[in-house]
Parts: structure tokens; sequence; C-alpha cells
């Protein structure tokens, strides 16, 4: 820097532009998730306005819908958003490799490459279940416009309308099939990503623990569709 | 000392390499190549958006007589050459959507944003090239989408560009089947495109800014722009949840608006109308942006209340989401709900007049050199403050009930989406024009276009206010059948004559911005004196702006007539006086950096 006799050096130098502190890509991941979160609060706002709004009674948890499968499906996407933040820390520590022996230890240590192996298929198989819950589900009967009519579902409306909700059927499956078909579609975009990103940069070892920040911004959304999941699951299938 | 900026994208280190046309101009990720794409096809839409808007015109001044050249429109729309009701609603439906979506929005923000935030910031491009061609493209495909509405079996939407359920949700009641399946689905991709575009400028205007550029230091349009961007973001999505929930009703069969099979029609307006209201900020935001360097720069000196200015942008935009009510005052929402919403809106008039204040300010005094962007500049100051007063008169509860879907809420509207936005974009494409194409426009066609358009603007839109208090519906396809309406149809007839005035005088804009692109004087660099960041490069800016290297930045953008500029009135942003220090770098942390 050249300071000639008029520079005035009581004032301090400008500070460049730190910005948010963090890379652009992360910073951008952050803003969609804000857009994101909007996008699911009017499907979730709806939902709440169009059940409260109504005279008759909900259908009870369980009726209709398979509880225990879908936990078990809960717990496996819990369990994917674990293997992401071991997929991240091995990265971080400069873990490129599948498994590897450790001296003293009976369990291999996973790297990147294992982990996010891991993430994927629990994302993939979390699919997978929703799929076959949908399939199980229309073929009862269930589906967005009702309770089909001459189903399994549609006899047991009859009898028994409070537990199934007869007079809400339409409502029911309209909010059902929209709320969790969006997420299935965000997760299903989600395990595309990373497997992308499995071929194009995990399995040519591109990421290092001096950047790897595709993983850290397919794991920023993989926790947020996690989270989501775990809101949905509370207030479509649990109340 | 090292000026590099703290953070460049790798995707900038190509862009010296010599390019295909297709790579140049078609499937470019050029931020300048992009907002000029946004340019040309959103000044088409406009234009369709103004043809519309002529044959609503010819109805409503001259109801059941032939229309002149109706003949070239198929039978399903105008019989024996006299426009038909169902083609009058299509008409009302598309002039608003066309208008609102797809000219004034992308021409805003699709356009500015992209061409003036990464030039205003000493960026070289926007932090997600890529995400930004994607975003432009979408943005095309919904038009294409929603143009196609016209051409399907029974054509085109028909429930209002506001798409009112049960009406835009059950084909049985408005008669089209497709087009409104089309309308939903083009909003949708038009969303995506939006939240693309704004994830983008957000983070470009966050992390891009070149070294000494704090935010306190951004002009007014970046400021306006950034905060249109955050608006953008957070309201779109809540559309495009709003609008699949409508496609699933009118496709899968889900009873989500409609009532008779226990879904809420008034969900449709709140969810509408939560976006609606901060769109409406969307639209006039980066607008008043624009204007505030545009009548800097003509009246020669620092804007008044730069802190204000922003501040007010802020308080604008956050009170623009708790607003959304008093667009549903008539609704059959809780009363009680209503006064609440009329206190918010209320409020807004304050910020409002802190920035009209701020304008009026900095040309109090000024040496005003009245080009035609600052033409058009004070026209938009003077036209949104008429459109801002009658805004405050009808968010009175008791106000509203009367005036409430009258043509008085056409003439609002038309006062702050045409007399604000488009007088801001009349002044905004001028500017801007030497920076796109090196060229500028010629300066006496503008004034004219200036001055015709005023007049006849304000004759257009001015009497829609007074035939709105006589009562006269805002949709109407006929305000003859009614006694009450009979003798204010002269008034309709001048609307109309003055609107088809309005609509020749723009002519003269699109020959002066087509003949310039060739025939214009070549602009000096800096052709306003303007001390701006992109006026550092030359007309038209290169591929790549400044890369590889980084301007510095010593001061905010409105030094104009400083005592330290010396001869020149003017000090631009990135001229170093002997007392200027130069920035220091900073650093950035995560992802392993």
């Amino acid at each position: 820097m050249q300071t000639s006799a008029t520079t005035d050096t009581m004032r301090p130098p400008y500070p460049a532009e730190s910005g948010a502190g963090v890379y652009s890509n992360k910073l951008g991941m952050w803003v969609f998730l804000a857009s994101d979160v909007m996008f699911f609060t009017a499907l979730i706002g709806s939902y709440v306005i169009l059940r409260f709004g109504m005279t008759e009674p909900w259908a009870k948890p369980g009726a209709v819908l398979n509880v225990p499968l879908t936990g078990i499906n809960t717990f496996l996407l819990i369990c994917s958003s674990v293997s992401m933040v071991k997929a991240y820390a091995a990265i971080a520590d400069g873990k490129k490799y599948f498994l590897r022996k450790v001296a003293g230890q009976t369990l291999q240590d996973g790297g990147l490459k294992f982990w996010l192996l891991i993430t994927i298929i629990c994302g993939a198989g979390f699919v997978g279940v929703q799929v076959f819950e949908y399939i199980k589900l229309v073929g009862h009967g269930f589906t967005p416009t009702g309770y089909r009519e001459g189903s399994v579902l549609a006899e047991h409306a009859l009898a028994d309308p409070v537990k199934y909700g007869a007079g809400v059927a339409g409502m029911y499956g309209s909010t059902f099939f929209t709320m969790t078909g969006f997420h299935g579609f965000h997760v299903t975009c989600g395990v595309v990503s990373m497997l992308y990103l499995y071929f194009t940069k995990v399995l040519p070892e591109k990421y290092s623990p001096q950047d790897y920040r595709g993983i850290e911004v397919i794991g920023l959304y993989w926790h947020f569709v996690d989270l989501v999941w775990i809101i949905l699951f509370t207030i479509v299938y649990l109340i | 000392m090292s000026t590099v900026a703290p953070v460049r994208s790798e995707a900038h280190d190509t862009h010296h390499a010599p390019m295909s046309f297709w790579q140049k101009y078609i499937f470019s990720t050029d931020h300048k190549i992009i907002g000029i794409q946004f340019l040309f096809v959103s000044l088409f839409f406009l234009l369709v958006g103004g043809l519309l808007a002529m044959q609503i015109r010819w109805q409503l001044g001259f109801p059941g007589k032939p229309m002149p050249g109706g003949g070239i429109l198929p039978e399903s729309m105008i019989s024996g050459g006299v426009i038909l009701p169902e083609y009058y609603i299509q008409l009302v439906t598309m002039h608003g959507t066309f208008m609102v979506f797809f000219a004034i929005m992308p021409l805003l923000v699709g356009v500015y944003a992209n061409f003036l935030i990464p030039l205003k910031l000493g960026a070289h491009d926007m932090a997600f090239p890529r995400i930004n061609m994607w975003s432009f493209w979408l943005a095309l495909l919904a038009g294409l989408i929603m143009v196609a509405g016209f051409f399907v079996p029974d054509g085109a939407p028909r429930a209002g560009w506001t798409m009112y359920a049960p009406l835009s949700a059950r084909p049985d009641l408005s008669g089209a089947t497709y087009s409104q399946q089309l309308w939903s689905i083009s909003i949708v991709v038009l969303g995506l495109s939006s939240v693309m575009g704004s994830v983008n400028y957000i983070t470009t205007i966050i992390n891009h800014r070149a070294p000494g550029m704090s935010f306190f230091r951004m002009p007014l349009s970046v400021w306006s722009l950034f905060i249109t961007a955050i608006l953008a973001v957070l309201a779109l999505p809540v559309l495009q949840g709003a609008a699949i929930m409508l496609l699933f009703d009118q496709t899968i069969g889900t009873h989500f608006f409609d009532p008779v099979a226990g879904g809420q029609a008034l969900l449709w307006q709140h969810l509408f109308w939560f976006f609606g209201h901060p769109e409406v900020y969307i639209l006039i935001l980066p607008a008043m942006g624009m204007v505030s360097d545009i009548v800097a720069n003509g009246s020669r000196k620092p804007i008044f209340g730069y802190y204000s200015m922003v501040f007010a942008m802020i308080g604008i935009a956050f009170l623009g989401w708790i607003v959304w009510g008093h667009h549903m005052f008539m609704s059959g929402m809780n009363p009680t709900l209503g006064s609440t919403f009329m206190v918010s809106t209320l409020l807004i008039a304050v910020p409002s007049a802190v920035k009209v204040f701020n304008w009026l300010g900095t040309m109090w005094r000024g040496n005003l050199h009245l080009h035609v962007p600052m033409l058009n500049a004070i026209g938009f100051v003077s036209m949104f403050t008429i459109g801002g007063l009658s805004g405050i008169f009808m968010a009175a509860t008791p106000v509203d009930i009367p005036i409430h879907d009258t043509q008085f809420i056409v003439a609002h509207i038309h006062y702050v989406l045409f007399g604000g936005s488009l007088f801001a974009l009349f002044a905004a494409i001028p500017f801007w024009y030497p920076k796109m194409f090196g060229r500028l426009m010629d300066e006496r066609i503008g004034k004219i276009h200036f001055w015709l358009t005023f007049i006849t603007y304000n004759l257009t839109f001015f009497p829609m206010h007074i035939i709105g208090m006589g009562g006269q519906m805002r949709r109407i396809y006929d305000p003859t059948i009614y006694d009450f309406l009979k003798p204010q149809q002269p008034m309709n007839e001048f609307i109309s004559y003055s609107a088809f005035a309005l609509f020749a005088v723009q002519f003269l804009f699109m020959f002066n911005f087509l003949w310039s692109l060739k025939k214009g004087k070549v602009a000096p660099q800096n052709p306003w004196n303007d001390n701006g960041l992109e006026w550092s490069l030359p007309n038209p800016a290169p591929h790549g702006n400044w890369a590889p290297k980084t301007p510095n930045v010593y001061r905010g953008p409105y030094e104009f007539s400083a005592p330290e500029a010396g001869d020149a009135d003017f000090l631009p942003q990135t001229k170093k006086l002997p007392t200027d220090r130069d920035p220091v770098p900073a650093s950035i942390s995560g992802g392993g950096h």
C-alpha cells in the first residue's frame, strides 16, 4: 500500500467485505431452504386450517394409515441423517475411503464412500417404503378424492363413521397425499443429487479436507428434509 | 496489498475462451446477457398484455359494436365482430396475468436484478451463473405455457388473474378446463424460476461485493433488489403451494378449495394474497430503488436521507407481510380482523411517505438535469404518490365497502403499476441502455414519448376513479346494461380513446428502443456522469466484467457535487483520492476453507 503524506492515517482502512462469512453455495442453500420452509408452510398451514375447519370429526390416528410401518420408515430417515453427519465428519477428517481396518478394533472404520452410500440407501429405502405404503393405501381405497366407492375402507367408514372420519374422507385424502407426496418428492430429489455426487465427486475422490462443500450443502438439504418429515409424521400420522 | 475479493467462484476462470453464438446469446450464463434476454421477452409480454387491454377498452367503451380487426379472431371469441362475454373474461384474466407475472415482474427483477447487481457491486458475475440461466429459461417456459392457454379448447383461463376459488377450481363453473390447469402449471414453473433467481441475487449481494462495498455503500437500486429478492424467496413458494393445490383440485379431484366437499374457498384468497401483497412490493420496490439512483443523478445531489431510504424499504417489506387481508375486506372475513389489517395497511403509508419526501428533498434546490430517465423518474414520483394516496383511502374499511371491486381499484392498481413501476422502467431502460448495448436511446423521441405517455396515461386512468365511485364494476362486460351506469358511458368512451392513444404512443418507445440498437448515438463511457461502479467499465460491459481484477470501492454511490470532486460534479465510487486508503481483504470459513 502506498502511504503518501496526504493519506488520512487517522482513518482505519476500510475492511473488504466478508459477506456472510460462509461460501456462496452454502449461503445459497440456506436461502433456498428458507424458501422451502415457506412452501411447506403453505401446505401444512392449509392442512391445519382445513382440518380444524371441518364440522365433522377427523379420522382417528391409525385407523386408515399404517402408523407402525411409517414409524419404522421415520426411523430409517433419521438414521440417514446420522449417516450423513458421519459422512461429513469422515471427509472433514480426510477419510476418503470406503472401509478400513483399525488396529485393536473389531469394527472397521467407515469413510466418506461408506457413509454416503448408507445415506443414499436409507433415503432410497424411505422412498421405497413410501411407494409401498401408497400402493397399499390406494388398494384399500384411500385416494386423494376420498374413500373409493366399494372399497374396504368405504365399507369400514360406513360401519364406523367416527373412527374412519367418513365425513372428511375427501379432505383427508387431499391433504395426506399432497403433503406426504411433496415430501417424498423432496427426498427423491435428495437421493438423486447424492447419487450424482457419489459418482462424479465421491468415487473419483474429488473431495478433500480442504474442500468438501458439496457434502456440506447436500447435508443441509438432507437434514431439512428429515426435519420436515418429523413434523409431517407428527401432525399427519400421530394426531 | 492484495485487493482480491473474498469469494470468487471458480466458474469465472473460463471466461476468455471464444464462444459460439449459442453459448454467447442463447445458453449464456453471463448475467448481462440473461438480463437482456429477460428484457426482450418481457417487453414482448408487455406488448401482448397491452393488446389485450386494448380489446378490453374497446368492449367497455363501445359495447355491442364490432371491434375493428376483430374478424381475425375465431368464432369462439368474437361473434360478428363483437367480443363475447366468455372471451372478455379471458381478456381480463390474461391481461392481469401477463402484466403482473410476465411483464412488470421480470422487467424489474429479471432484467435489472440480473443486469445491475453484479455490475453495481463489482462482482464478475452472479454467484450461481448456471442457476441464473435456468431461471431465465424456466421463466420463458412458464410464459409459453401461459400463452398456450389461448390455443387449447375452451380458450384462456376465465377466473380473473387472482384465480378465486371455487370458480378457478371447478371447470363446470368456469367453463375452461385445460387452460385453468395450464395457468396453475405455469405459475408453479414461474415460482421456481423466481426462487432460483432470488437465491442468486441474495447470495451475490451478501457474498460478492467488491472490497470496500459495504452494505451501506450499496446503491439504493441494489438495496431495493436485495429486499425484493428476500420477499420473492419467501412469497413465491406460498403461491406455488397454493397453485399446486389448485392444480390438484382441477386435475386429480382433491377438494382444497371446493366448499361442497368441505374445502375452503376463502383459503385460496388467504394464500393468494399472503403471496400477493408481498408481490405488490416486489413490483414496486425495485422501481423505487432505480428511481432513487436516477433522481440523485438527475439532481446532481446526494440522495436525501440514504439511511432512511433503506430503512423505509425494510419497513415496507416487513409491513407487506401483515396486510394481505385488505384485499379481502368484502370476502366475509371477520370484521375485527379487518380493522387490524386496516391499521397495518395505513402504517405502510409512513415509510412510503418517507421515500416520497426524500425524493423531493433530493430534487429540492438540485441542479436538475431533465434528461429522459430523470423526466420519467419524476413521473414515477408524482404518479406513485397519487396511487399511494388512493391506496390509503381504500385501506379504510368503511371506504372500501362501496368502492371494492369497482373501477376505482383498477385506477389505483394502474397508478402504482403503470404510473409507478412502468414509468420507473421508462426511466431505467434509457438510463442503462448504453451499458447494455453501447448506444444511447434518442433523447428527442424519448422526451416526446414521456410527455405523450404522461398525458394520455392520466387521461386514461384518472377518470376510472370517477366511474369507479359511480359504481362501475371492475370486470363488468357491458356497463350499459345497468341504468345507473348509463350516464357514465361517455366517460367510458373517453377513457377508451385515451387508452388507444396511450397504446399508440408506446410504439414511439418501441421504435426508439429497436432503432437505437443499431443507429443510436454511440455512448461515451459515462454518459450520465454517474458514480456507479458499472460506469467504470466500457460500453457495453465485457463478459466477466472486471475479471480477473476486482475494483476497489472508496465511497458511497451518491457523491454528486462533492467538494473533493474538483471540477467534475461527481465522484465515482472507484476513484481513489489521495486521502483514501485501500480496503483490507477478509476471509471466509466453513466447508474446508
